[in-house]
């Protein structure tokens, strides 16, 4: 225990550079991941295709690839830089990585929800003369949201867990990065990782109550 | 009231072929709708009915042929087609209501972002709508929470608002509990009266003989008769359309 209450400040502000990596992607990639969807059901082909190979790609690649293809590929090879201060540079580069990881999986649990919209609404959408983009920003994308809440919670969730594999990306300040260095001098101790075990169900069980809640305010009566 | 012969038609379906996949559903289909006409088109199911009133808004493309909407070959796809589908209304067999709008922004929507109106001008167009087919009181209330019967008339609402040249009714009282079809058939019967162009596909058979210039009888993808509802249901011409009519009458 009191290895747990020695560390809890520098473990705090690692646990803090999770949660705003879980920020930064959730926003990134629900934007992303809609762009996606929008691809994925648009009637052009060559959108269509697009959309579809990259979800095929990204959502099957393990995301420490993602995120050191990320940081080794597109930032040292290709020279994507965020920022001069390495530690910034490689927060940016996780958050992209993530993000790019996770829309995969909110385009596809979008597309779930686009087929559980009828396709009557699409017609009437189009019969009072709304274009394609129209109907599916006012008509089939709200109606889809509102029908994978919950999903998009799971996903949500996912994504807060895989910011401790940040590493993988370079960024060396997370909690599970500071843990393993805390290890590392004090030798495994159970109390560090309940403690960080229970941080991270801090932040995720109330995403998993709030979608769950959100879902059913919002839903959408038929 | 609606023949006005020199005017060119409002629509003209000129040798208009449809196939889904082996089936034929549309066959040589040659059909004009006057400005002000209440044409009905009535036949057994599967034969090419509703096809033919969702291709003239081009909610189903054809193979052959081509259709003219007031002087205008349809457009294909994009902006012209949509402007195209703003002028003419469409009332759905299932009403395809917006579920997650009220009742009001259900029929503000189209004014609003296709046409550009002020909220405050088509909100005030909508509940004089909604005043005329009888439902201003449920306007702040969401499709669900309202009766079928309640529904097709939002929906024909929804259609008037945008102020179309034409409105499509496809099957619009199939869906409905018996008690409810009336209600609809009276909105629709004083659109008839108020000279708007109708193109109605139903089974009602009542409506044809009261509101209908003209019924076009359908079966098999071909229109097998057409004729004035009088004509039609006391001295129908062929043998099929008699066969469909005693079938449909005697009951």
């Amino acid at each position: 225990m009191d290895e747990l209450i020695k560390y809890a400040p520098d473990l705090g502000l690692g646990f803090l550079e999770n949660v705003k990596l879980s920020v930064v992607a959730a926003v990134a990639s629900l934007i992303l991941g809609t762009i996606l969807v929008a691809m994925r059901v648009s009637p052009t082909p060559v959108l269509r295709a697009a959309g579809t190979f990259y979800v095929n790609v990204v959502r099957n690649t393990p995301l420490t690839l993602v995120l050191a293809f990320s940081a080794l590929g597109l930032s040292d090879q290709l020279g994507l830089v965020f920022s001069e201060t390495p530690l910034t540079n490689s927060f940016w580069v996780v958050a992209m990585g993530l993000s790019a990881y996770t829309a995969a999986f909110v385009c596809e649990a979008l597309r779930a929800g686009v087929n559980t919209v009828p396709m009557g609404q699409a017609e009437a959408a189009r019969a009072i003369g709304l274009t394609f983009t129209q109907s599916l920003t006012m008509i089939i994308l709200p109606q889809a949201f509102r029908a994978v809440i919950a999903p998009l919670g799971s996903v949500m969730i996912a994504m807060i867990k895989n910011t401790t594999v940040a590493t993988a990306g370079g960024f060396l300040a997370d909690a599970a990065a500071v843990m393993k260095i805390t290890f590392d001098t004090t030798g495994a101790s159970i109390p560090i990782f309940l403690g960080v075990v229970v941080a991270f169900m801090v932040l995720t069980m109330p995403v998993g109550f709030f979608a769950g809640w959100l879902q059913r305010r919002l839903a959408v009566a038929r | 009231m609606t023949e006005n012969g020199d005017a060119p038609p409002l629509v003209q379906l000129e040798n208009v072929n449809k196939h889904f996949g082996a089936l034929h559903v549309l066959k040589n289909i040659n059909l004009t709708v006057s400005r002000g006409e209440v044409l009905v088109v009535i036949g057994p199911s599967g034969g090419g009915k509703s096809t033919l009133c969702r291709t003239i808004n081009r909610l189903e493309t054809i193979n052959e042929g081509k259709i003219i909407f007031d002087g205008q070959v349809l457009p294909e796809e994009g902006k012209a087609l949509a402007r195209l589908r703003s002028e003419v209304g469409m009332v759905f067999q299932s009403f395809n209501l917006f579920a997650h709008k009220t009742i009001r922004e259900n029929v503000t929507l189209g004014p609003m972002k296709v046409r550009g109106v002020p909220r405050a001008q088509a909100d005030k167009r909508a509940m004089e709508l909604l005043e005329r087919v009888g439902i201003a009181a449920q306007a702040n209330k969401y499709p669900a929470q309202l009766s079928g019967g309640q529904q097709q008339r939002v929906a024909i609402a929804r259609a008037l608002a945008m102020d179309p040249k034409l409105i499509l009714f496809d099957e619009p009282t199939s869906a409905l509990d018996p008690e409810m079809v009336q209600e609809v058939l009276d909105v629709m019967i004083g659109l008839a009266r108020d000279g708007m162009t109708m193109v109605v596909v139903t089974h009602e058979m009542g409506f044809a003989r009261r509101a209908a210039n003209r019924v076009v009888f359908m079966a098999d993808g071909q229109i097998v008769e057409e004729n004035t509802p009088d004509e039609f249901f006391t001295n129908a011409q062929t043998d099929r359309a008699r066969d469909f009519l005693s079938k449909i009458l005697t009951h």
